[in-house]
């Protein structure tokens, strides 16, 4: 029942990268444990090319944990083990040689809080492309930044103030210049971690509008508490719940016809 | 379907208000076939006047019934069992509206018949017919309430033989017609009643449908047996 993997939704995509890629992601047997609690069991999931994949389920039921196993973030926390294989781009990613910090490049990650570093915002932008060697140049850098921010519908609104600091923009602009950031330096993949539960409606529906857009260049992952807003931007759901995958399909199927009663009852809000 | 209640209780009182609206209406055209088919079989002018006013009792209730689904939609957003069950509540009460239509035009066709020849041959098939299509509906909406699907599959089914009784009818009649002309007229209100029964019993074969949908989430396939020839019927004027 995991393992089922719709392509059938998604023809653009197929007939652009061929019917028969193997996934941009596909994460088998994960365990991970908190010293010796058990936070995550026995996970095995495929994440499709220019897709975005919605991971709900009640707060501790590890989606989060299981995301940040997806560039490592989970190497951070003291006492945290992952067991199991994540490839991504057919390349175990807790293979012992992996860089970590070169794994992080690929595998972007934008916060549920707006967190832009207290710099201008020209330089939260070109700072990532600076440190990992793509663009030193100052008008290497200006193109970068420009496309960036074009890219996560910032640029309109900040062009002419790219030497103030990122801070002072509003909610909504700070999370999309954390967008642009993570775009800057071209990964492949990037996490989104409720990228819009601090954001009002309108700032949200830019968000959603952007995630839509970048689909066409990244693999996206969020993690959201709003059942809507899976069921807007995402095009596959899964649904942890107490450390375990219970079930994961086409978003359309998942929201009108679930197959598992604990999904049932998570997103209709009953008390199962 | 789960039946375990939700975290806020007042849209269980909502869903739970809106399945007893739904109720309410089919238990008023439920009624009004009855009297259609006993004002068919025996003519009753006040029984007639009834089905009238229920007509416009049940064209109330599915108002409500739209605006109370709308209020849901908009206010609790729902999904998974709940979006369908909002969704088919809907579509079901459209059907039952018009089942309740078809018993008011029959229950008044039934008064003209009164008035002209009586055609007696064709009572048992209507009959029949009639009762047939009172199982149905009356099923479809137990079968609802059940959240039944193998009853609901069951009764869809049913609707070939109404299909097929009304091919009959509509041969019956149209030889009683060639017959005599004076029967043209009690013939063809007999003719319009029989489809009118023969619609309900397409209607209440849409609301299995919903029911199908509602337990299990997929419309059932297109499989059903059909039958309704009366289409491609015409008079043999050789045989005549």
């Amino acid at each position: 029942m995991l393992m089922q993997v719709d392509a059938s939704d998604s023809p653009d995509i197929m007939s652009a990268v061929g019917a028969h890629m193997p996934p941009a992601i596909s994460a088998r047997g994960v365990n991970v444990y908190y010293g010796t609690k058990q936070a995550l069991n026995d996970i095995a999931i495929d994440f499709e090319r220019n897709q975005v994949t919605s991971l709900i389920g009640p707060s501790g039921c590890g989606k989060t944990t299981f995301l940040r196993c997806l560039n490592r973030m989970n190497d951070l926390i003291e006492g945290c083990r992952v067991e199991g294989v994540i490839n991504i781009e057919g390349q175990n990613i807790y293979a012992p040689a992996v860089d970590v910090v070169a794994l992080r490049a690929h595998v972007g990650m934008v916060f549920q809080k707006p967190n832009p570093f207290p710099k201008s915002i020209f330089d939260n932008v070109a700072y990532g492309p600076r440190i990992h060697g793509i663009a030193s140049a100052r008008d290497e850098l200006m193109e970068i930044v420009e496309r960036s921010l074009r890219r996560a519908s910032l640029w309109d609104e900040v062009h002419d103030r790219l030497d103030q600091p990122g801070t002072g923009l509003s909610g909504g602009q700070q999370q999309r210049l954390c967008i642009a950031r993570a775009i800057a330096i071209e990964p492949e993949v990037i996490l989104m971690d409720e990228p819009c539960s601090a954001l009002d409606p309108i700032a949200t529906a830019k968000i959603e509008e952007l995630i839509d857009e970048l689909r066409e260049q990244f693999t996206i992952i969020i993690v959201t508490h709003s059942m809507q807003q899976a069921a807007r931007v995402s095009q596959k759901t899964a649904f942890f719940h107490l450390g375990e995958l219970v079930e994961q399909g086409a978003t359309e199927q998942i929201f009108t016809s679930p197959q598992d009663t604990r999904t049932e009852n998570y997103i209709t809000g009953r008390i199962g | 379907m789960t039946t375990d209640p939700h975290i806020v209780t007042s849209f269980d009182d909502e869903l739970r208000r809106i399945e007893g609206l739904v109720l309410e209406m089919s238990g008023l055209v439920e009624a009004q076939i009855q009297d259609c088919v006993t004002c068919l079989f025996r003519q009753d002018l006040e029984l007639v006047q009834k089905v009238k006013a229920s007509d416009k009792q049940v064209d109330r209730l599915e108002l409500e019934i739209g605006e109370l689904a709308i209020q849901i939609l908009a206010q609790r957003q729902p999904l998974a069992q709940d979006l369908r069950g909002v969704v088919s509540v809907l579509k079901i009460a459209g059907n039952v509206e018009r089942i309740g239509d078809y018993a008011k035009n029959i229950a008044k066709r039934s008064s003209t018949l009164g008035k002209t020849p009586p055609v007696d041959a064709a009572t048992a098939t209507m009959k029949r017919m009639s009762a047939t299509v009172q199982e149905m509906v009356r099923g479809v909406i137990d079968a609802y309430v059940a959240r039944d699907l193998e009853t609901a599959d069951l009764l869809r089914d049913r609707d070939e033989e109404v299909d097929l009784m009304h091919n009959s009818l509509f041969r019956e009649l149209l030889t009683y017609m060639m017959e005599d002309p004076r029967n043209i007229s009690p013939c063809m209100h007999l003719l319009f009643i029989a489809k009118n029964f023969e619609r309900m019993g397409d209607h209440a074969t849409n609301i299995a449908e919903q029911v199908h949908y509602l337990v299990s989430g997929t419309l059932p396939g297109d499989d059903r047996p059909k039958s309704d020839k009366t289409s491609y019927i015409a008079v043999d004027s050789e045989a005549s």
